[in-house]
């Protein structure tokens, strides 16, 4: 990775919230990334740290929640220098650029297509929108992209519906949808998580790939460790709507420095481990209720490193502690030296 | 847990299941899809026995036709109650509830195996009132030592499940499943829908339950670091059959069949890049339409002629390490 060319996508200080019965909920709280082009960029997390919703924010479909702060700045080749946040969720710009220019895998294969369309129909849309090609020119380039990602008798399924094939089949047809218009940025959220192993390895192999040949950028979203260390370079730790960590892949299955990616690496059984007379070590709680967040640190109350009225009473900064790896901990703030009494070895 | 224990809780001898496939005029049956197709296992008292295999190899309609929520088209399986051995397949409805009481299920998805207008006391205390108990303090008792022992707070009991987390609602499951003091529990999935730091406490529950209560548990999973972690013995199933079953740790330092080779190779793990390439490519076996001789050779790197023609025997290594291949492979383990 190139350090000091411009970043294609940069978001600054992002909060995204959601107006609810009993209050007000911040998802996303002030979170900052920066995707450089060719970038495989990891976005790790538990179910309700944020990242889906970050990432729906970059495509403008945070709807029902709202953009309440920060800023999203991407490098369009066909628009120059845009402001995402500031445009209109429906407006004709921001539609020119999804699916054209930042393409979306969504999670769940089963429910992200219409049941009432043919899959045919459905991925030869985003063409006949985006591209102002024929009808019979976008079905052939449909059919293309569907054998481009290894789908069984392809014509056959471009005249299926989504419930006729099974969810394997089902998240190909997705993949293929999502890169039909050859989208620089692709966001991948859990793309592989309903699926079966053997089905999840062929289509990280597709992305892999994909990546490889038209160096497509990619923000990766999930909760699989084993799958971010096999596709990613960068990696980046959520919890609670914060950024807790950010580090290259190796360095950080290496040493990871935050208390947090620690535990959720050692909370992974692994297969080359003997588990006879041990047990895997364990988070201890649970995700803290939405509506009121703990103060300081969000982790403290979980955290096995947790200093007295240091940790539960003011929030750690993101801080550069070598070149390239950020981590926001108090074990970290005060001098370079807390760096030798290194947590976790792996 | 690992003690060796030679008496066996549950035998499992060529079960099987085939579903219909209707079509046509009249919804005439056309053929059949061989769920399970000749299964034979059996489990010993204290320990865990692990099921694996892609979704659609029947390891689910395994699991349920031991509860007879499915019935077997044939077979036996045979329960052995501390009194005497039962023959599960052949027993009433009405039998067959007082054999539920010592078998018991845990279910793959917290969200919609617990009711959402029933309160946590009602849905824990459930198998008590099918078994007629009045709902007196002793019931109330039941429930909230209960709901203890799965590390929920007995406060919890008025509540409504969707006041819960993903985890807190399988603790619940699993309170449930544990109310009739079972002997045997299937556990379908029980962790494949949690976040990985839940899915290592609700594991570490399993485990620490089965000491206290000496429990059996059959466990079906498709994530084999998890099934690893979990299991002392292990049956990995390929459309509908048994390929390959052996002790945990036989399988996976020294797999025999190429498919649990080539699971193993696809987990995704930390440390070690996984060549995504080549291993197992297409997917699973159509099976109302079955491929000749092995069913796994269209995907099998190491197929040969009589792979297409003839389908391998179960061959016993050594350690009753059994594997359905024609070649004695050297495989990659972990």
């Amino acid at each position: 990775m190139m350090e000091n060319q411009k970043p294609l996508l940069s978001i600054n200080n992002l909060h995204v919230g959601f107006k609810m019965r009993q209050g007000f909920v911040n998802a996303v709280n002030g979170i900052n990334l920066k995707l450089n082009a060719g970038q495989v960029l990891a976005l790790v997390g538990e179910s309700g740290s944020g990242k889906t919703v970050a990432a729906r924010s970059i495509l403008r479909i945070e709807a029902p929640g709202k953009i309440t702060e920060g800023e999203i700045e991407y490098q369009s080749p066909n628009h120059g220098m845009l402001n995402l946040h500031q445009l209109k969720a429906a407006g004709l710009q921001i539609r020119s650029i999804r699916w054209k220019e930042i393409a979306m895998i969504f999670q769940e294969p089963m429910t992200s297509f219409g049941p009432m369309h043919t899959f045919g129909n459905q991925i030869a849309e985003a063409l006949i929108i985006h591209e102002n090609v024929s009808k019979s020119e976008a079905y052939d380039r449909t059919l293309e992209s569907l054998q481009e990602v290894g789908m069984p008798r392809p014509a056959k399924v471009m005249k299926q519906y989504p419930h006729q094939i099974s969810g394997g089949m089902r998240q190909r047809a997705m993949i293929a949808m999502a890169l039909i218009c050859n989208p620089q940025i692709l966001v991948a959220d859990e793309p592989t998580t309903a699926l079966d192993v053997s089905t999840e390895a062929q289509i990280l192999k597709l992305i892999r790939d994909r990546q490889e040949t038209l160096n497509t950028t990619i923000l990766y979203i999930t909760h699989n460790l084993g799958v971010v260390f096999n596709i990613a370079d960068q990696v980046a730790v959520m919890y609670l709507g914060e950024i807790i960590e950010q580090a290259p892949v190796s360095d950080l299955f290496i040493s990871p420095k935050h208390p947090y990616t620690e535990a959720l690496i050692n909370a992974v059984p692994r297969v080359d481990t003997d588990y006879t007379n041990r047990k895997s070590k364990v988070i201890k709680g649970n995700i803290p209720d939405p509506y009121s967040h703990p103060k300081g640190c969000k982790f403290h109350p979980r955290c096995p490193k947790f200093m007295k009225d240091v940790c539960d009473t003011a929030k750690p900064d993101m801080i550069e502690i070598v070149a390239n790896r950020f981590v926001a901990c108090h074990l970290y703030s005060n001098t370079q030296e807390n760096l030798t009494n290194e947590p976790g070895k792996y | 847990m690992n003690q060796e224990n030679t008496e066996p809780i549950i035998e499992i001898k060529d079960l099987c299941k085939y579903f219909p496939v209707q079509g046509g005029f009249f919804d005439k049956i056309e053929g059949v899809v061989k769920a399970v197709d000749g299964v034979s296992f059996e489990v010993m008292k204290g320990t865990t026995f692990g099921l694996v295999g892609e979704s659609g190899c029947g390891k689910t309609t395994t699991g349920r036709m031991i509860l007879k929520l499915i019935e077997p088209t044939s077979g036996s399986i045979i329960f052995h109650d501390d009194a005497e051995p039962v023959e599960i397949t052949t027993l009433s409805k009405k039998q067959m509830r007082q054999i539920r009481k010592k078998i018991q299920m845990i279910f793959q998805d917290p969200f919609s195996s617990l009711n959402p207008r029933m309160t946590i006391e009602h849905i824990v205390g459930e198998p008590l009132r099918a078994l007629g108990m009045k709902q007196d303090v002793e019931y109330k008792n039941a429930i909230s030592d209960m709901l203890v022992k799965v590390g929920l707070s007995s406060d919890y009991m008025n509540r409504y499940p969707h006041a819960f987390s993903g985890g807190q609602r399988q603790r619940v499951g699993i309170a449930r499943a544990l109310m009739t003091r079972p002997q045997l529990v299937v556990a379908d999935e029980p962790v494949s829908a949690l976040d990985v730091s839940v899915q290592a406490q609700i594991m570490n529950l399993l485990k620490e339950l089965q000491k206290n209560l000496s429990l059996t548990f059959i466990f079906i999973a498709h994530n084999l670091s998890v099934v690893k972690y979990m299991c002392d013995t292990l049956a990995v199933m390929y459309v509908g059959r048994i390929v390959e079953i052996g002790k945990s740790e036989d399988i996976f330092k020294n797999p025999k069949h190429p498919y649990s080779e080539g699971l193993i190779a696809l987990i995704p793990k930390t440390f070690i890049k996984t060549k995504l390439d080549a291993i197992m490519p297409g997917s699973i076996a159509d099976g109302s339409n079955l491929p000749s001789g092995c069913y796994f050779h269209p995907r099998c790197a190491y197929a040969k002629d009589i792979c297409t023609k003839e389908y391998p025997p179960l061959r016993e290594y050594e350690n009753g390490h059994k594997s359905a291949c024609h070649f004695d492979l050297q495989l990659n383990g972990v």
